[in-house]
């Protein structure tokens, strides 16, 4: 086949449609624009900047223990002030942005990653895989997360990774469900059905066609998500059902610091705050991101 | 390679039925259809009188709920119903291709033209820039203006004709033998509608390969195509050559079908003839011809026996008692 260029149709206008594409670079420019927005990214680029350089930052040796110095209330040296043991809080809550980011971040992206290939395979794959895997997340989905923690604690012991086991068997089969629902939808549709009739194989119409058009609705879920998981982890810690002492996560700071709340009111505070300011930075940014890539959503989540 | 003279795709008694909770749907009864290699044929049909199904079906891409209960679909002689998922695969795209109806869904609408037009050709050889340059190239053949510039563009950047003609483009890709169309031009305006019949029958011209051209617009068909085929509830009714067709139509249908079509009405008049009725419903068809309740000729035999196929000539043939007078053929 060999058609000049000239031969064919004369040139139409061209109408460029009302609405640019969502593409990275756009989605960033109109972030900037946006207060909340960008509020909340600097909150969360301030938790990726601590949690990664915790070691960098931190004044003190989070752990090491210093009874001359104890209960000290802020200075200069103590920003934060120090706690029965002399331990320095405010490295305390620096290293705790770290625990915070392992199990918030790390544990949602698991889930992330493991609901999409679930969730797709339910959507697109035969109708027996189907019914398996829906009566499998409903399954999970059915237990109270704090009942499954509390279980899988008592069964596993309190260490980080089982509060990741836990997060990563709760939330993956709300995220595979949205995948699989999306999934359903994009199956039937006539771009679905164009690109296999071009020749696509099941594989390359998941990977290429259906991850990219289900993954920006869950990519706001999740960071909306992740500081729930954060708050979680606190809580446990504060139950004592968390990340083991001496570990300085923001949980267990809070925990000891409310037992001596009377006299060293501090610690509630300083570990108070981060905690507060993880959540409203991860909700504003995923608040905003939705609005921005799909205003529809609004109503879902 | 099959010889030159027997038909590119020959669809021989295809029924099709679809599964519902109310019993099976008899969308397509005994079709046959032949495509001559190098040639146009034009499908027309009513909605749901299974113009779809049967491009699905020679796709391979029924949905989960049809059942094929006979026949055979032959592309170069080889029966596609028999073969598995990794054959037809093999085929789609480089010697069958389809367009669809709708060009507002048939690009996905989160990767650019040219990441989908570079994909498609994952099955070739070559680099990215060798692909990119070839989708480029198709592009252009389409009629697309910059099509370096515009393969950076997504879906929604372009028009509806524009995006019918990326459609094509990709249909074309893998330089297939066998184009279905359907219904490319039902979404667009009138004259976007010519300008992708005057690009199918370009290509057509500098591809050498056949299309399968489905449509309910006699006009369009008229102009494009070299055999029409009448589908009446999933029924051929009637075909031959375009002028076979449009000069002397035989059976009733047909008939009624051009007198409806209203870019063939002469005189000025306020109201617009129709068939009148419905199309049978197909969960239960009628026993006798499947015309009969609308036929404005239905005469004795029509309603208790089912009319045989009639040659006209050596291109046409209708399905109608009144061409072998009543007798069964």
């Amino acid at each position: 086949m060999s058609v000049q260029a000239s031969s064919v149709v004369p040139p139409v206008a061209v109408a460029v449609g009302a609405e640019s594409p969502s593409t990275l670079r756009n989605v960033w420019r109109r972030l900037l624009h946006e207060r909340l927005g960008l509020l909340g990214l600097a909150l969360v680029a301030l938790l990726l900047f601590t949690g990664i350089f915790a070691d960098w930052i931190a004044p003190f040796e989070p752990n090491r223990i210093n009874v001359p110095d104890r209960m000290q209330s802020s200075s200069l040296t103590h920003f934060a002030g120090t706690d029965q043991m002399g331990r320095d809080i405010f490295s305390r809550i620096i290293k705790g942005s770290q625990i915070a980011l392992i199990v918030g971040v790390s544990s949602i992206a698991i889930a992330l990653v493991l609901g999409l290939a679930l969730g797709m395979l339910a959507g697109y794959g035969p109708r027996w895989l189907d019914n398996c895997l829906l009566l499998l997340f409903d399954t999970i989905y059915s237990f109270p997360t704090v009942m499954l923690a509390l279980t899988v604690i008592t069964l596993l012991g309190v260490s980080l990774k089982t509060i990741m086991l836990v997060v990563v068997v709760s939330t993956t089969p709300v995220y595979a469900r949205l995948v699989r629902t999306s999934t359903l939808s994009l199956k039937n549709s006539e771009f679905i059905l164009a690109e296999r009739s071009l020749g696509a194989g099941p594989v390359r119409v998941m990977l290429r066609h259906v991850l990219p058009n289900v993954v920006g609705p869950l990519l706001i879920i999740a960071s909306m998500d992740i500081p729930s998981v954060i708050t979680l982890e606190a809580g446990l810690s504060f139950l004592g059902l968390g990340v083991p002492p001496p570990a300085a996560s923001w949980g267990r700071t809070l925990n000891e610091g409310y037992n001596l709340i009377r006299d060293a009111p501090w610690i509630v505070v300083a570990a108070g705050i981060p905690l507060i300011l993880t959540t409203l930075g991860f909700t504003f940014l995923g608040e905003c991101l939705r609005d921005m890539l799909d205003p529809k959503l609004r109503r879902i989540i | 390679m099959a010889d030159a003279a027997a038909p590119l795709l020959r669809i021989e008694n295809l029924s099709i039925d679809f599964q519902s909770s109310r019993g099976p749907v008899h969308a397509l009864r005994n079709v046959s259809v032949d495509v001559p290699r190098g040639s146009i044929v034009g499908l027309v049909g009513e909605s749901g009188s299974g113009k779809s199904t049967l491009a699905l079906a020679t796709m391979g891409l029924m949905q989960n709920n049809a059942v094929v209960k006979g026949g055979r679909i032959l592309f170069d002689d080889r029966d596609l119903l028999t073969l598995n998922a990794a054959e037809l695969r093999s085929l789609r795209g480089r010697r069958i291709s389809m367009v669809f109806q709708d060009p507002m869904t048939a690009l996905n609408p989160v990767l650019s033209i040219g990441r989908q037009m570079i994909d498609i050709q994952y099955r070739d050889r070559g680099n990215t820039v060798d692909k990119r340059r070839k989708a480029a190239d198709l592009l252009r053949r389409v009629g697309i203006p910059d099509p370096e510039q515009r393969l950076g563009q997504f879906p929604n950047e372009f028009s509806g004709g524009m995006r019918q003609r990326i459609a094509i483009a990709m249909g074309l890709m893998g330089n297939p033998e066998l184009l279905i169309a359907d219904e490319p031009t039902t979404a667009l305006d009138v004259t976007m509608e010519a300008q992708i019949v005057h690009l199918l029958r370009l290509l057509r011209r500098d591809f050498k390969g056949s299309i399968l051209f489905i449509s309910h617009n006699l006009g369009l068909i008229a102009e494009l195509c070299d055999y029409v085929v009448i589908l009446y509830a999933g029924e051929v009714v009637e075909h031959g050559t375009v002028q076979d067709i449009f000069h002397r139509p035989r059976h009733p249908y047909t008939e009624a079908l051009l007198v409806c079509d209203p870019a063939r009405i002469e005189q000025v008049s306020r109201e617009l003839p129709t068939i009148s009725g419905d199309v049978p419903n197909l969960l239960n068809p009628p026993s006798g011809c499947v015309f009969a309740p609308r036929c404005p000729r239905v005469f004795e035999p029509c309603r208790d026996r089912q009319p045989g196929d009639t040659a006209l000539s050596a291109t046409q043939t209708a399905r109608c008692h009144l061409l072998n007078g009543g007798a069964h053929g």
